[in-house]
């Protein structure tokens, strides 16, 4: 489990998560980073860059 | 064998891949691009790596510095530096007589309006370096072309003021994306929006395309123009027959598996194997 920084719900995270990996809250809709898995720590997502892409 | 793969964010694309990697029996090798100091010698101890960062800037110089200590990537930075500037696309396209839609660059607000007067309302002017469907503009006259014009070079950064200039295309609400690998134009999805930008981060619905051989033919041809590897080629259909609009080198296709029934992380991932075994 892990807190969401924005909203502060639990946040269940997959087993085969990784981290980089981007997830979604499900309470606030806040886009998280997965900064580290042990232990949990959650961030929110850096905001879209002018060069991101594909 | 090991396979470095560059990322930043770890989007449902490169989840895919990590996946299809160690079902071919390979785990990779994972580099943030954000933790990474380059020393223009020292060179990872991989024997490919494939670029997946979500910045154009960053995989640009990373690959560079990367190819420059002697590992091979996939795709290079030739092809990261032409795909990832508009401009750099048109020219290798018009290069290799690729049809694609009429284009023009300016520098100036003034010249510019000259530019878009000449091709004739409607025109896109598109950002040099872009993604997403961000920042596009349908001009329809020329109110709105002096007023995005004067935008562009007033609040933008530099690369703002060069103004790419494209001839808009009615695409009766869709365009084509095909997915290249190596040699092989391995499926095609139809985007589909009631707006006249197509793009599914946009909010288009994805939908099987067959792969014709039309459709085959630009797209292998595009994509070896850029330098080759794994793109994707956004083409439209135009009463003139299809026409190459982009190729992207670091394609996303988390909308395009169910949709194609192609798998398409396992194509890439065995065909990076593939590469880095000769």
């Amino acid at each position: 489990m892990g807190e969401c920084p924005v909203c502060a719900a639990e946040i269940t995270i997959a087993d085969d998560a990784m981290a980089g990996e981007v997830i979604v809250c499900d309470d606030c809709g806040a886009e998280l980073e997965i900064i580290a898995l042990k232990p949990i720590e959650l961030a929110e997502a850096p905001t879209a860059e002018e060069d991101w892409g594909q | 064998m090991k396979i470095g793969l560059l990322h930043s964010l770890i989007r449902k694309e490169e989840k895919l891949l990590i996946e299809a990697f160690r079902n071919a029996g390979v785990e990779p090798i994972m580099i943030d691009d954000r933790k990474l100091i380059l020393d223009f010698n020292t060179a990872p101890d991989i024997d490919i790596l494939v670029e997946r960062s979500i910045n154009h800037s960053r995989a640009l110089h990373a690959l560079r510095l990367f190819e420059s200590a002697g590992v091979r990537c996939i795709n290079t930075h030739d092809v990261a530096r032409i795909c990832g500037d508009k401009l750099l696309t048109t020219a290798a396209l018009k290069d290799n007589g690729i049809a694609q839609p009429q284009s023009r660059v300016a520098f100036t607000e003034e010249s510019a309006l000259e530019a878009i007067e000449e091709l004739g309302y409607p025109v896109v002017l598109k950002p040099a370096v872009g993604s997403w469907g961000r920042l596009l503009s349908k001009i329809n006259d020329r109110d709105a072309a002096e007023t995005v014009l004067e935008h562009k070079a007033v609040l933008g950064s530099y690369h703002h003021s060069i103004f790419y200039i494209q001839q808009y295309i009615e695409k009766k609400g869709r365009d084509i994306r095909s997915f290249v690998v190596g040699d092989d134009c391995i499926a095609a999805i139809y985007r589909t929006s009631d707006h006249w930008i197509t793009n599914t981060a946009r909010g288009a619905t994805a939908s099987k395309c067959e792969v014709s051989t039309e459709v085959a033919e630009i797209s292998l041809a595009a994509a070896e123009a850029v330098g080759g590897g794994i793109v994707a080629v956004d083409l439209f259909e135009s009463d003139d027959g299809l026409l190459v609009n982009e190729v992207n080198y670091t394609m996303e296709f988390r909308n395009s598996i169910d949709t194609t029934g192609i798998d398409i992380p396992a194509v890439v991932a065995n065909y990076v194997i593939a590469q880095a075994r000769q």
